[in-house]
């Protein structure tokens, strides 16, 4: 008899209370992804802001009320929600709240927006000047950010290989076409879209490389049983395993932006609409980071040895060359990308610090850094000049004298940026490399060394521009637009949690420290 | 020999190779053979292939919403064709779950629909 | 004469706030909501702000005198009582509430500050009339009140520092008031800059407290004193005497206070007559322990107190300036209480006697002083002054009391604050008890001169003034005031003294442990010496200046006559032994930084990163392929080293 050798079923136990906020946030996605197709036009864009806000915040508290109960592996081990997994999708699930009231944000109903009326046209084309005359609006951004969220939810807490690719995917889809949609410079932004995709794409590949060769070592793709079978490694299969640690590693530390896998980051944010921009850099850091502690903490540990020199040379290398090259960017957005890159190095080295203090250290900083940048990139879409934002360096001159509170407020996240004490970029520098000098022996210690330089460095640039915009004189025609409330409430939600960080760290810090044990 | 559960596949690969050939010989032999110039031209589906502009011009996108929503669809009777094979040992939650998974893509295509996606101006 | 015995009381542990004392912070937070509303309602607040901030003023005392009810009702142990306001700072070693004290101490000065503080409100309402900002200098008087209130209450050293800061920007902006004239700006920063160097004698006290003791509220500080070496106290002392000095403008800080009459009389009064300047003696009183324990600070105190006494009094003798003469007065009466204080638990209250009767006198002195200036178009020149009496009669009967009260008059206020500290400066043994007595004695003398000096020169003799100027009497919310305050002058230290002040006062000045101590020299003898001296000044005050003509413009004079019209060139020196080192100083330093280290050091190591960010630069070159081929390259070589390592 032929048979179709089909092995028992198993039905894979499902912890709906775990995976909650997830389907909250991807049910809001979809709901938003029907509004787009019935609601009449003129009605989508507050009914996808109501539901996204919506989705976010009930998601939020979901977590917080019923998955903190429900922590644990679930369905078969692809989902494990744990402490970090818990605090960084509650960061995620904050910081993207502020990231979509941003960009909802239209300005008071005039063309100013951050999006373009319909990404199907040409840039130029008399199709997009009609559709610019209809003040269409591309709604969609906000179901495709849930999309996204939804897949970062999922990266920091996927419990195998597979899980972790398709988390990956979900989340980088939506922020290829995301990265495209600016309504000025369109032509740059679909340029960084398809740059953002086709490294993208390239990165995947590595990632899925790396995950096949793992899955021919170790027999399967789950976190702990590869770690599992390190310890019980069978040695004609051992050459299989390095490379496909580093493949994987690749993949994450593409998304992170690490040195030398960075070129993307500086031409993406820069072409990027701005709340994307910040969106981006706060969040997929974010999940990232979290997917790179759950890889190096949990399914890579027991082979740590062998591939640590080689993250110990990427981090080094990353804010050796962020920082350098942050000096002479002429352009906000990508002083703020290579900023960005450098900030990646010195979370690196929180996490090379293989303890928990290290993995509490990393997480405070991701939040920090996080709330910092959505803020900055909210200012930066704020500062126009003739309608399309004034990006360069030079625009700022003097914005100090004109828009005190804006230039203060943009003042201060620099500050924070550069880790100056009582801000809470210092506390996040300080949380991160200390554990790197207490548990990462002499390579950590060296680590530190060098972050701290970088951190002169980059300090020099974001003086530059504080002194830029308050001691500088005034180029004529930049001007600040006044967003609406919900812009406002995010930009000063985000610049207090950056005070607040800064000057009372403790229950932040308490909470990584409680939440900062991985389950293996 | 036969019992070897890879030969199914090979008589899946003949038969559609047979059929494959079987078709355009039929055709060969058995069809109407009156030809005029638009029946020479090549073919190609919906555009005017010829003459071409410089640099090989630009195609409409429209194709490539349509060639998305095949694969889309195309990945949904992958997932259909196991559950199919053992549905009597799934049960039903597999079935509510096969149901919650079409009515995912069907919102994807409930949008393409309304946005104006399927129609071919 | 009273014996210098005090009933004996335990140093009462502070209890827990109740009834009125529990809302203490409401004393501090009228005036600061006050200050708060007028600044920042703006110009809408002009026709309404005066008044409100005189009002919450007002509210401010009433409270303070439910306290001081509240307190008279319970026993002496009872009267110190401690509210926790919130949590300051908590960082592991240091955990620092915030907290206020209130007891017998800090009581006195609220009602002091609340009642003077107020008057001073209702005398500006007048005074002020006529100025375009009245409505900013009400805002700044109440953000003032508001933090001599915190200081005064404070529970810790820290809250006081708070306290203490918070007054001298108040008197940084009244004194800088008048901006638009550029010698006031000026007198303002050296008021505070002055300041700032007394500060940095409290941080150091704070920092040397926490290093010894482990805590900076008064409790702990209290009872750890005796586990603390010698040394340590003894330093502690000395930063808060250098503190005490700056804000009470004491020897060798006390430059400022003459320029700060720049500010608006009122504020004269108020902040550099009856309240702030007296801060540094709350201060030291309020550290007694720590100056009991370090014998060698406290002897610091007593001369720093002596010096100050006799500098001002003869910078007091030369002065033309109305305000300035009553500036080096307020400096050298504040030596008077300094030195008691120094003189330790004999003189603590004594201190503090001084301290509440010279508010009240000098405060109405300065505010007749204003009424003059008021009445003779902003003249400040006594010779310019003469025989006011019969155009402002009110203005001379309330400065006259202030007159007799300051130069010790029996019976009147300053006779019975005064003559106290000179009879407990007589006490001791070896040589201090004569240097001081004597000092104390014959600064008496030449108080009773030159108040004399003021009194005959503007109020009496032959007019001097010019024609122009049409001397009147101020309208009644400027006379009202003087009036109560005059009525202090007269009968405030016999009800004080009457009512046992000193004693009720004694529990917190550590008084209860003190065995009874005589004088040197036999206490009437010392009142009849003070009596006969005093007389004497103003004997010759009156030959010289209200039976003989006072010259209009003023004569050459002898040397010590120059001097003492030049401060006794405290300004020179301070010129050539800090500022003119200092400056050359930071010349030096910063050539050193412009040409070593910002060229060598930055601006190399600056070039050489932007050089290297520049080329670094050419590798972003825009084309994906190019960023897929580094990416490819970086795993490669990843995995390279990765291999090579193993």
């Amino acid at each position: 008899m032929l048979s179709l050798a089909t092995a028992d079923f198993q039905q894979a136990d499902v912890d709906y209370g775990a995976i909650l906020p997830m389907l909250i946030v991807f049910g809001g996605a979809l709901i938003g992804v029907l509004v787009e197709g019935f609601a009449p036009r003129r009605a989508r864009h507050s009914i996808q802001t109501a539901v996204s806000v919506l989705a976010l915040a009930a998601a939020f508290f979901a977590l917080a009320v019923v998955a903190q109960g429900h922590q644990g592996k679930t369905l078969a081990g692809s989902v494990v929600l744990d402490g970090p997994a818990l605090f960084l999708q509650g960061a995620l699930l904050l910081m993207a709240l502020l990231s979509v009231l941003m960009m909802a944000e239209k300005f008071g109903g005039e063309t100013p927006d951050a999006f373009t009326p319909m990404g199907a046209t040409a840039p130029g084309s008399p199709q997009e000047a009609a559709a610019t005359r209809l003040g269409l609006v591309t709604s969609e951004v906000l179901p495709l950010t849930l999309f996204s969220v939804g897949g970062m939810m999922l990266f920091t807490a996927a419990g195998d290989l597979l899980t972790m690719f398709v988390a990956l995917e979900v989340l980088s889809l939506p922020l290829y076409i995301l990265s495209g949609l600016a309504r000025r410079r369109r032509l740059l932004s679909q340029e960084a879209s398809l740059k953002y995709f086709l490294l993208g794409s390239f990165s995947s590949a590595f990632f899925l490389f790396g995950a096949a060769l793992l899955y021919g070592y170790a027999g399967s793709v789950g976190f702990a049983e590869i770690n599992k079978a390190i310890t019980t490694a069978t040695p004609q299969l051992e050459n299989l395993l390095l490379p496909g640690i580093l493949f994987v590693l690749v993949g994450v530390l593409f998304k992170v932006g690490a040195v030398p896998f960075h070129s993307w980051t500086p031409d993406v944010y820069q072409g990027a609409p701005s709340p994307v921009t910040g969106f981006m850099a706060a969040c997929t850091k974010l999940a990232a980071f979290g997917a790179l502690l759950r890889l190096a903490y949990v399914a890579f540990d027991a082979d740590r040895w062998s591939w640590r020199p080689a993250l110990i040379a990427v981090a080094a290398l990353t804010m050796v060359l962020g920082a350098i090259l942050t000096v002479t960017q002429t352009d906000v957005k990508r002083l703020l990308a290579y900023s960005a890159i450098s900030h990646a190095g010195f979370i690196l080295v929180g996490v090379l610090s293989f303890d928990r203090m290290g993995v509490a250290g990393v997480m405070f900083y991701l939040v920090a850094y996080g709330f910092s940048t959505i803020a900055a990139f909210a200012i930066i879409s704020m500062v126009r000049a003739g309608g399309s934002e004034a990006t360069q360096l030079s625009q700022w001159a003097g914005l100090g004298k004109r828009e005190p509170f804006v230039a203060v407020l943009f003042a201060f996240l620099m500050m924070s940026m550069a880790g100056i004490p009582l801000t809470a970029g210092f506390t996040a520098k300080f949380a991160a490399f200390a554990p790197a000098v207490a548990h990462g022996d002499r390579a950590g210690a060296a680590l530190v060394i060098i972050g701290v330089l970088a951190s002169a460095v980059t300090a020099f640039v974001y003086f530059r521009v504080i002194v830029l915009m308050f001691f500088n004189d005034t180029d004529g025609d930049v001007s600040v637009l006044s967003p609406s409330i919900g812009m406002w409430t995010a930009i000063i939600l985000a610049t207090v949690v950056t005070i607040v960080l800064g000057v009372y760290p403790g229950p932040a810090l308490d909470a990584a420290d409680q939440l900062s044990q991985f389950l293996r | 020999m036969l019992n070897n559960p890879y030969v199914p596949i090979l008589f899946m690969l003949a038969l559609g190779f047979a059929f494959a050939a079987g078709s355009v010989g039929a055709s060969v032999l058995i069809g109407p053979k009156r030809y005029n110039k638009a029946k020479m031209l090549p073919y190609e589906c919906g555009i005017q292939p010829t003459p071409r502009p410089e640099g090989g011009g630009r195609v409409p996108i429209k194709y490539y919403l349509t060639a998305m929503l095949f694969i889309i669809f195309d990945v949904e009777s992958i997932f259909l064709f196991p559950f199919a094979v053992a549905f009597n040992k799934l049960g039903l939650f597999a079935l509510v779950e096969m149901i919650l998974f079409v009515a995912t893509v069907f919102i994807a295509y409930a949008y393409v629909w309304r946005r104006g996606g399927l129609d071919w101006v | 004469m009273t014996s210098l015995v005090f009933p004996a009381a335990e140093q009462a542990a502070a209890a827990a706030a109740t009834g009125p004392a529990a809302y203490a912070w409401l004393l501090i937070a009228f005036p600061l909501l006050g200050a708060a509303i007028l600044l920042l309602a703006g110009r809408r607040s002009d026709s309404w702000g005066p008044a409100l901030a005189t009002g919450l003023s007002w509210a401010s005392f009433g409270l303070g005198v439910a306290i001081l009810v509240q307190m008279l009702g319970l026993g002496a142990e009872e009267r110190g009582m401690r509210s926790r306001l919130f949590e300051l700072i908590n960082t592991g070693s240091l955990k620092l509430d915030a907290g206020l004290l209130v007891d017998q101490l800090s009581i006195s000065f609220v009602m002091l500050v609340t009642f003077v503080g107020s008057l001073i409100h209702v005398y500006s309402l007048g005074y002020m009339e006529h100025d375009v900002d009245k409505r900013r200098f009400f805002a700044y008087l109440n953000l003032f009140v508001a933090a001599m209130l915190t200081l005064v209450l404070a529970d810790s050293y820290l809250v006081l520092f708070f306290g203490w800061e918070g007054v001298g920007l108040a008197s940084y902006l009244l004194i800088g008031f008048w901006n638009h004239n550029p010698a006031y700006a000026t007198a303002a920063n050296k008021a505070f800059i002055v300041n700032r160097v007394g500060d940095i004698g409290m941080i150091l006290a704070l920092g040397m407290m926490f290093k010894t003791f482990g805590a900076v509220d008064f409790a702990s500080v209290n009872e750890r004193v005796g586990g603390a070496s010698q040394t340590a106290l003894t330093l502690i002392g000395l930063f808060l005497l250098l503190a005490a000095c700056g804000k009470s403008a004491q020897f060798p800080l006390q430059s400022w206070l003459g320029d700060a009459m720049a500010g608006p009389t009122p504020v004269s009064a108020l902040i550099h007559a009856a309240t702030m300047v007296t801060a540094g003696v709350y201060l030291i009183v309020r550290s007694h322990a720590i100056f009991d324990a370090a014998p060698d600070a406290r002897l610091a105190v007593t001369i720093v107190g002596a010096i100050t006494l006799l500098f001002g009094a003869v910078v007091g003798m030369a002065k033309d300036d109305i305000k300035k003469a009553l500036a080096a007065s307020t400096m050298s009466q504040i030596g008077y209480m300094m030195l008691a204080a120094g003189l330790g638990p004999v003189g603590y209250v004594f201190a503090i006697f001084h301290l509440i009767t010279h508010g009240f006198f000098k405060a109405g002195m300065f505010l007749g002083a204003g009424s003059v200036m008021h009445g003779m178009d902003n003249q400040v020149d006594m010779r310019r002054f003469g025989n006011l009496s019969g155009a402002m009669k009110l203005t001379w009967a309330t400065f006259g009391l202030g007159w007799l009260a300051i130069i010790g008059f029996p019976g009147l206020s300053g006779w019975w604050s005064k003559d106290k500290i000179i009879e407990a400066a007589f006490v001791g043994e070896g040589w201090r008890p004569w240097v001081f007595g004597l000092v104390t004695l014959f600064g008496a003398g030449l108080t009773a001169f030159y108040m004399s000096r003021l009194f005959f020169m503007t109020f009496q003799g032959k007019k001097r003034w010019t024609d122009e100027v049409h001397p009147h009497e101020s309208p009644a919310t400027m006379t009202v005031p003087m009036i109560i305050l005059s009525l202090g002058s007269l009968a405030l230290g016999a009800i004080l003294a009457m009512v046992k002040f000193p004693e009720w006062l004694a529990p917190v000045t550590n008084g209860g442990h003190l065995e009874h101590r005589e004088p040197v020299l036999s206490i009437p003898a010392i009142q009849i010496a003070t009596f006969v001296l005093m007389a004497l000044g103003i004997a010759v005050a009156w030959m010289k200046y209200w039976r003989d003509d006072v010259p209009v413009v003023a004569p050459e004079g002898n040397v010590l006559t120059k001097a003492a019209r030049a401060d006794l060139f405290q300004d020179d020196v301070n010129e050539t032994v800090f500022r003119a080192p200092g400056a050359g100083l930071v010349e030096v330093l910063d050539d050193l930084d412009r040409g070593g280290v910002d060229k060598v050091a930055v601006g190399g190591l600056g070039g050489t990163t932007a050089l290297l960010s520049s080329k670094l630069r050419r590798l972003q070159n825009g084309f994906a392929r190019s960023y897929a081929l580094t990416m490819l390259a970086g795993v490669v070589a990843l995995l390279g080293a990765v291999w090579v390592i193993q």
